[in-house]
């Protein structure tokens, strides 16, 4: 793992949380939409915190598609859960929310879980591309 | 029946997310690493060779399809069950489909992990 590629997981967490948090932000300010008029959903960008938060979500969209494209998806998922942690750090000391021994029960799991895939490889080395490599270099010899 | 109804959409969800999390994975691995990619051909070409790989094209509607499974879920059941019992199912059925569909190699480590982020997801939520 090179440090361009701890980047790119740490974009994929902070994008995925920040973004989250602005849709949330800026929906509460928009209220809630009519069931008789749906189509004010398509309005609801012109709020610049939910503008600002699509921006974010499609950061997110990128920096996990550039994840996927040189790390296993049983590596990015976990590794990438510390949002969650994030969200709740964020709601306990910058918003002031109640936060239960169960939701630190769950942060404590978490942090446990993305510290044990992050010891191992990133990537599964493909047996296939080994023995054609292999093949290949027997048949040069 | 309510209850029926809600486990269904749960299912309905965690497969849709699967399914778009392992299309998309199959599809970036096709593609090759982005940031190589970037270098060599530039940022407009890496985007259109990624946006027409139909695995991708496959995993966005498998995705769409769970963003609105999950919208008919909070309508129908508790959003206290619905979001942590799909996103925590979402992480196993993950680590599921890697081994068997993208062949990924999921040890014991990464089975850990799995189950430890489902279980303190679930908590998050619950």
């Amino acid at each position: 793992m090179t440090f361009r590629k701890y980047l790119v997981l740490a974009a994929v967490t902070l994008c995925a949380a920040v973004g989250d948090s602005l849709l949330s932000y800026g929906m509460k300010q928009v209220g809630g939409i009519s069931p008789h008029r749906l189509y004010d959903i398509f309005l609801v960008i012109l709020n610049p915190w939910i503008a600002l938060g699509i921006l974010f979500l499609l950061g997110f969209f990128a920096s996990y598609m550039t994840a996927l494209s040189w790390a296993d998806l049983t590596y990015v998922l976990p590794a990438t859960s510390l949002g969650y942690v994030l969200l709740t750090l964020v709601a306990k000391f910058w918003l002031h929310e109640q936060v239960s021994i169960t939701r630190w029960l769950g942060i404590l799991l978490i942090s446990s879980g993305v510290g044990f895939v992050t010891q191992g490889p990133e990537l599964t080395h493909r047996p296939k591309v080994r023995s054609a490599e292999s093949a290949a270099v027997r048949v040069d010899r | 029946m309510n209850l029926l109804y809600t486990w269904s959409g749960i299912a309905a969800i965690v497969v849709a997310s699967t399914s778009g999390d392992v299309l998309l994975s199959h599809a970036m691995k096709e593609v090759g690493d982005l940031g190589e990619l970037r270098k060599q051909s530039g940022l407009i070409k890496v985007v259109g060779t990624v946006i027409r790989n139909r695995y991708f094209l496959l995993g966005l509607l498998a995705m769409t399809i769970a963003f609105y499974g999950l919208l008919f879920g909070l309508s129908w059941g508790d959003v206290s069950l619905v979001a942590p019992a799909s996103a925590s199912l979402t992480f196993v059925a993950n680590a599921v489909a890697a081994k068997f569909f993208l062949h990924e190699r999921v040890d014991h480590r990464r089975w850990i992990a799995a189950l430890l982020v489902a279980g303190g997801v679930a908590l998050l939520h619950g």
